[in-house]
Formats: C-alpha cells, sequence, structure tokens
C-alpha cells in the first residue's frame, strides 16, 4: 500500500517533468497523452489504495518517506496520511483531473502556450495531492502554496490581457492573506501541542485551552476564506474566471476551493474544542452561501454565474462543517465536484461553439446546435438546485438536515439559499438554451457546432456521476455510506442522528419545494428578457459593491500613504537626510579651504602659535 | 669645568628662538632650512642636557635618532628646492601657492 500511495503521489510530478524536459520537441497529441495518461494511471492507484484502506481494520496508514525538517524540537517528516478522508480526497480529485486533462487536450487544441497548460495542470494535481496526502501542516501548507501558485499561473494564463494578468494577482493575494492565517494556526498549535504531525495534535486535542483552541479555529478560518472564497475573502475566485474554462472548473470549483474545507475538517478534533469557533464557521458559511446566490442573480456572464454558485456551494460546506457535519460537508464536496466540473465543462462547452461569447444575454436557442452539451448542463442544473434524485439533492440535503438540528434560523438561511439557487441556475439554463437565438445579432456569427469526443467524454461520464453520485451517501443507508467510512476520522457522532426519519421526510420536501419555488420563479420571469432585466440590481451585479468598498477602505488609503511617501517621505525626509549630509561637508569644506593659502610661512606661524597655545597651557596647569 | 646646566638649556632657548624667528621672517627655502637645522639642534641640546642632569643614556639615544631623521630630511629638502630652484630660478616660498585651497 505504501508504493501504491506513494506512486500515485508521485505520478503527476513525473508527468510534469516529463513535458517540462520533452515537452518543446513533442507533438500537441503526445503532450496531452502524457499528461491526461499520468493523472489517469494516478486515479487508477488511488481506486486501489481506497479497496486496500477498505479491507483495513486500522484505516489510518501513516507512509514515512524522508526526514525533512530536524531542527531542536521540530520534527517534520515528509510522510503521507492515508485515511478514509485523504483517500476520499484523492479519490475524486484525480478522477476529476483525469476528466479535465481530457477535456483540456480539446478546449486548448491549436493554443500557443499548449505545453505551458498541461506543465501547470499536472503541477496542480501533484500539489492538491500533496496537501490532501501530508500527514502534517507544513507539507500540508506546500500543497496549499502549490496549489495556489498554480492556479495563479493558470489564471493568468492568457497574460497578455491586462485582465487575465490582474485577476492572477488578485487571487494571489487574497490568498496570501488567508495563508497569514494558516501560518498563525501553525504557529499556536505548534506551541500549545510541540508537534504538527496531524495525528500528534489529535492525541493532544483534548487538552488545548478554549482560547487557544477557538484562536487556533480562527485562524484556520481565515486560512479557509482565503483559499475557499468565503467572506471576507471571496471577491478574488470570480476575477479568477479569466482563467481557460477548465481550470475554472478543475481548480477554481471542483478541487483547490474546497482544500479550505479540506482543512477544517482535518482539523476536526480541534474544532470540536472550540464550541465558539464553530459558531463563527457556520455564520460565515450561512452567510457566504446567502451573499453569493443573490449575486449569481443579477451576472451576465455565465462563468461569473458559475462562480458565484461555487462560492456558494462551498459556503454551504462550510455551514455544515460549523454545525459540526462533517462527513456531510465532504459529501457535498464530491457531489459539489461532481456537478460543479460537469457545469462549468458544459459551459465551457457553450463558449468554444460561440467562439469564445461569454454573455448570457448574447446566447438562447442553443438546445438544438449542441446534442451532448445540452442535457449534460441540465444535469449539472437539476443536480445543483436539488432535484431528486440527483446527487445534489441527497448531499444539500444531508447538509440542511444537520443543520436544521443545530441552528434554526442558519437553516432557514440555507433554505432561501437553495431558492436562490434553483432561480439563478435555472435564469442560466433558460437563457443559454431557451428563447430566440440572440446569438445571430453579432455580425458573421457561423453556425454553433458541438464539441469533439475529447470534450464531450467527459461531460457524459460527469453527468452519470451528477445522476447517481447520491449514492454514495444514501440516508438511509449510514452504515456503508461515505459517512459511515468517514466518522471514524472525526471521533464524532454526526448530529443526523438527532433528527428523526419523518423529520428527515418533511426536511427534503421542503428542500425539494424551494427548489421548485426558484425554479418555477425563474422559468415565469425569463420568459421575456425585458421582463428578467427587472429583476436585476446593479447592486448584485456589482457584488454588493464589495470591491469598492475594499478599494475604499484599504485600497484607497494606502494608495494615498503610497502617494504620501512618494512625494513627501522619499524625496524630502530620506532624500533630504542624504543630501542634507553633503550639503553640511560641501559647506563647511568651502569655509575650511580659505585657511590653505599656499604661504608656507603662514603655516609655520599657526604651528609655533599653537604651540606656544599648549606651552601656557601645560605651565598654567602645573601651576 | 662645571657649567650648570640651565646655561645650556638658555643656550638652547635662545637657538631655537632664533631658528622660528628666522623661519617666521625669511623667505628664502633655504635659509628656512638652516632656521629649521638650528631649531632641531636646539632641542638636541636640551636632550643632551637633561640626559647628563639626570643620568639617562635614552635623552642621547633620542639625538641620534633626531641626527638621522634631520639629514635624511635635508637631503629630500634640499633636492626639492634645488628641483625647484631650476624651474622658476627662485627659491622664495611665497611664490610657491599651487596648491592653495
Amino acid at each position: 500500500m505504501a508504493q501504491t500511495a506513494t506512486l500515485l503521489l508521485l505520478l503527476p510530478l513525473v508527468g510534469y517533468l516529463l513535458v517540462l524536459m520533452m515537452g518543446p520537441v513533442l507533438k500537441e497529441k503526445v503532450i496531452g497523452a502524457i499528461a491526461t495518461g499520468v493523472v489517469a494511471v494516478s486515479f487508477i492507484l488511488a481506486v486501489i489504495t481506497f479497496f486496500m484502506v477498505l479491507h483495513r481494520s486500522n484505516r489510518e496508514v501513516t507512509i514515512h518517506l524522508f526526514n525533512w525538517i530536524s531542527v531542536g524540537s521540530l520534527h517534520v517528516p515528509a510522510a503521507l496520511l492515508v485515511d478514509p478522508l485523504s483517500i476520499t480526497m484523492c479519490l475524486f480529485v484525480t478522477g476529476i483531473s483525469a476528466l479535465i486533462h481530457l477535456y483540456s487536450v480539446g478546449y486548448m487544441h491549436g493554443e500557443k502556450d499548449f505545453r505551458k497548460f498541461f506543465l501547470y495542470l499536472n503541477l496542480f494535481v501533484f500539489s492538491m495531492l500533496v496537501l490532501v496526502l501530508a500527514n502534517n501542516l507544513l507539507m500540508t501548507f506546500v500543497g496549499w502554496e502549490g496549489v495556489g501558485v498554480c492556479s495563479y499561473w493558470l489564471v493568468s494564463y492568457y497574460f497578455t490581457r491586462d485582465k487575465a494578468a490582474s485577476a492572477g494577482k488578485k487571487a494571489f493575494l487574497y490568498n496570501r492573506v488567508g495563508d497569514f492565517g494558516l501560518l498563525i494556526a501553525m504557529f499556536l498549535l505548534f506551541h500549545h501541542t510541540h508537534t504538527l504531525n496531524y495525528v500528534g495534535i489529535f492525541h493532544v486535542a483534548g487538552t488545548l485551552s478554549p482560547t487557544v483552541a477557538t484562536l487556533t479555529v480562527l485562524a484556520l478560518l481565515l486560512a479557509a476564506t482565503g483559499k475557499s472564497a468565503q467572506i471576507p475573502l471571496f471577491n478574488w475566485l470570480p476575477d479568477a474566471m479569466e482563467g481557460p474554462t477548465p481550470v475554472s472548473a478543475l481548480i477554481h470549483a471542483a478541487t483547490m476551493v474546497t482544500a479550505g474545507v479540506y482543512l477544517l475538517v482535518r482539523m476536526s478534533p480541534v474544532l470540536t474544542m472550540s464550541p465558539d469557533g464553530r459558531a463563527t464557521i457556520a455564520i460565515i458559511g450561512g452567510l457566504t452561501a446567502f451573499v453569493a446566490a443573490t449575486i449569481a442573480t443579477s451576472q451576465q456572464d455565465i462563468k461569473k454565474v458559475l462562480a458565484f454558485s461555487t462560492v456558494s456551494q462551498i459556503g454551504y460546506m462550510v455551514l455544515a462543517v460549523g454545525v459540526g457535519a462533517y462527513s456531510a460537508a465532504i459529501f457535498l464536496m464530491v457531489a459539489h465536484a461532481f456537478y460543479k466540473a460537469l457545469l462549468f465543462l458544459s459551459a465551457g462547452s457553450v463558449i468554444h461553439s460561440l467562439d469564445g461569447e461569454q454573455d448570457l444575454k448574447k446566447m438562447g436557442g442553443l438546445a438544438k446546435y449542441l446534442p451532448i452539451t445540452f442535457p449534460a448542463l441540465m444535469v449539472g442544473w437539476l443536480a445543483i438546485i436539488g432535484i431528486p434524485p440527483f446527487s445534489g439533492f441527497f448531499a444539500k440535503g444531508d447538509v440542511l438536515t444537520n443543520v436544521f438540528a443545530h441552528n434554526k434560523f442558519l437553516w432557514a438561511l440555507g433554505v432561501v439559499t437553495a431558492i436562490l439557487t434553483a432561480y439563478y441556475m435555472t435564469r442560466l439554463y433558460v437563457l443559454t438554451f431557451r428563447g430566440t437565438e440572440r446569438f445571430r445579432e453579432e455580425k458573421d456569427r457561423h453556425d454553433p457546432h458541438e464539441s469533439p469526443w475529447v470534450m464531450t467524454l467527459p461531460l457524459v461520464v460527469l453527468s452519470v456521476l451528477a445522476i447517481v453520485g447520491g449514492i454514495i451517501d444514501l440516508p438511509w443507508a449510514h452504515v456503508s455510506s461515505l459517512a459511515g467510512f468517514l466518522n471514524p476520522v472525526f471521533g464524532y457522532v454526526p448530529a443526523v442522528a438527532a433528527a428523526s426519519t419523518t423529520e428527515q421526510w418533511v426536511l427534503a420536501a421542503v428542500d425539494v419545494v424551494a427548489a421548485l419555488i426558484g425554479l418555477a420563479a425563474a422559468f415565469t420571469i425569463w420568459r421575456d428578457l425585458t421582463v428578467g432585466e427587472r429583476f436585476e440590481s446593479k447592486f448584485l451585479e456589482n457584488v454588493w459593491y464589495w470591491d469598492d468598498a475594499y478599494d475604499a477602505t484599504i485600497g484607497r488609503p494606502l494608495t494615498e500613504v503610497a502617494v504620501f511617501s512618494d512625494t513627501i517621505v522619499e524625496p524630502k525626509v530620506i532624500d533630504g537626510a542624504v543630501t542634507g549630509v553633503g550639503v553640511v561637508i560641501r559647506n563647511s569644506a568651502e569655509g575650511l579651504r580659505k585657511i590653505q593659502s599656499g604661504f608656507v610661512r603662514q603655516y609655520a606661524l599657526a604651528m609655533v602659535m599653537g604651540f606656544a597655545v599648549i606651552i601656557v597651557y601645560l605651565v598654567a596647569r602645573v601651576h | 669645568m662645571n657649567v650648570p646646566a640651565a646655561w645650556y638649556l638658555v643656550v638652547a632657548t635662545l637657538l631655537f628662538g632664533i631658528g622660528a624667528f628666522g623661519l617666521l621672517t625669511r623667505r628664502s627655502a633655504l635659509i628656512m632650512f638652516m632656521c629649521l637645522e638650528l631649531m632641531l639642534n636646539a632641542v638636541n641640546l636640551t636632550f643632551v642636557t637633561f640626559s647628563r642632569t639626570m643620568s639617562d643614556i635614552a635623552g642621547q639615544a633620542s639625538v641620534f635618532f633626531v641626527m638621522v631623521v634631520a639629514a635624511a630630511e635635508v637631503t629630500v629638502g634640499l633636492g626639492i628646492v634645488v628641483a625647484v630652484f631650476r624651474r622658476r630660478s627662485s627659491t622664495s616660498v611665497d611664490d610657491l601657492t599651487e596648491l592653495k585651497g
């Protein structure tokens, strides 16, 4: 098992190095085959490892690779922790990565930097696996930074476009704020537990004082808000849509952005120690889910709608973590990875068919032109709004049932968000596939065409997963389900036990009704574009003026300080001090040089006089 | 004949005064040199005087050093004076003001 787990981690790195060193001489097809192949093999190894874990009684295996850092009392090995949580993550990360690699071969066909794209993509998968499989916080941090930098490179992939370049920077800087939280959490934990190993921390987590636990949880939450795009650091994700669509699907929907949730779930024994910290997490998650859903209702760009939908869905996951429903969070994470990757890839296929058009108002009536993309996006749409028996229904239902048992207000907020989710997703569906063919208003537009098989095959596979994904954790099969598999990791009784079967049925019915309300509202409103536009608001389209608020409170004051430094501090104070010293020396030299008259006898007189003064002084002192 | 030390010191002071006066009043580099030598030897005389009164040989040893350095200095100095004289047919130090500030 040690070999398969190590190999599954290293294969994407091997792919990266192969493409890096042999890339220039290889053809596009070979590069695509190598990059996709290594990730696919990695996925097969993950499946094998999964079954190995499944058949073990002790499902927590540490694989020691080598000693990495050993300084004083700090010992950090490079080691892997294979347990139900990490292997679940590995399965869907490698699986979806493989599909999206395959899709990218078609999507990126003919791009100038085809090789660069796959380099970063492979490196990303490697970093993500390091993050997930690490057995200590520091190694997780390496993966955490690795996925961050790959995200930066891939967002700014079209770096000649100003918007893409600055979107990359924005993503990087927002993530930096979050990284600060992770560092603080590591410092706190090392100070109080003297170890960074997960298992070591978990063993002594019970001895942490409530204050320390709360501080650590809040620091971890800050890290999660950065990486997983939650309030107050969610603004970078919509901008990150400047990257190619497969990147949006893989990094900014399915895998990397869920890393924050993974971190919180991983640290669940510490979270358990701090009810206050978890309450904060739940509130942040609930608020983010709601705010992002409202914003998604008024976005014009198909990818931005999906981006805010991602923020909203991750808000649900964070909410689930906050109420202690860790397995529900992971369940939603996996289901979300299926249907959100599907939605993004379908959207990419739509954009591809319209030669790069992303404005929803310039689509419409595409159903008959895209025989595979159309049903695929439809499956994603039904899955995300939670229509049974699609995966989203079970996953979101699991989360909301747990929240209901914990806090009625947050549950109500979650249901309102579900209505909004159904509304904006239906709006997206209607604007894309129904109505008149508005794309014909553009000049020289030829008929949309369906994408090649490398792009449609992942769509089909993901559609199937999005439909049946719910079976991994059906509410009535608790022992042999994902929750039963994961729960030993948390050492925690899931809150769902508190809800009776009747309650669960009622809550499920409420979810479905919520979805249907949103769906019906959107169908009614968006039948006519002019009616629909009245329901859009500038406030929501401009993201609650959140960016402008940051600009006013942080950006502009800092700019003022910078300008002040540039115009006052630098030239007057610093330059003034430096030139001041020079001026003083030059002026005194101007005066002193007059003494050098060139008359030798004058010097001699000065010496004699000086000598006389010394003599007089000495004589006077003696007496 | 036993001359008191004070007499030697008076002579030394007179010699030093003459030297200093000449150094300050004369313009010719050559004369200034001679005045300088006069001052040096005045100091030598005090060294020897005190060496005898205090029975300390160190004073006389110092005199040798002063004489050696003075000899070296004269060699260099006279060389410069000759070089200057060849250039401008004069040894007046008041004319040598090229290096003034």
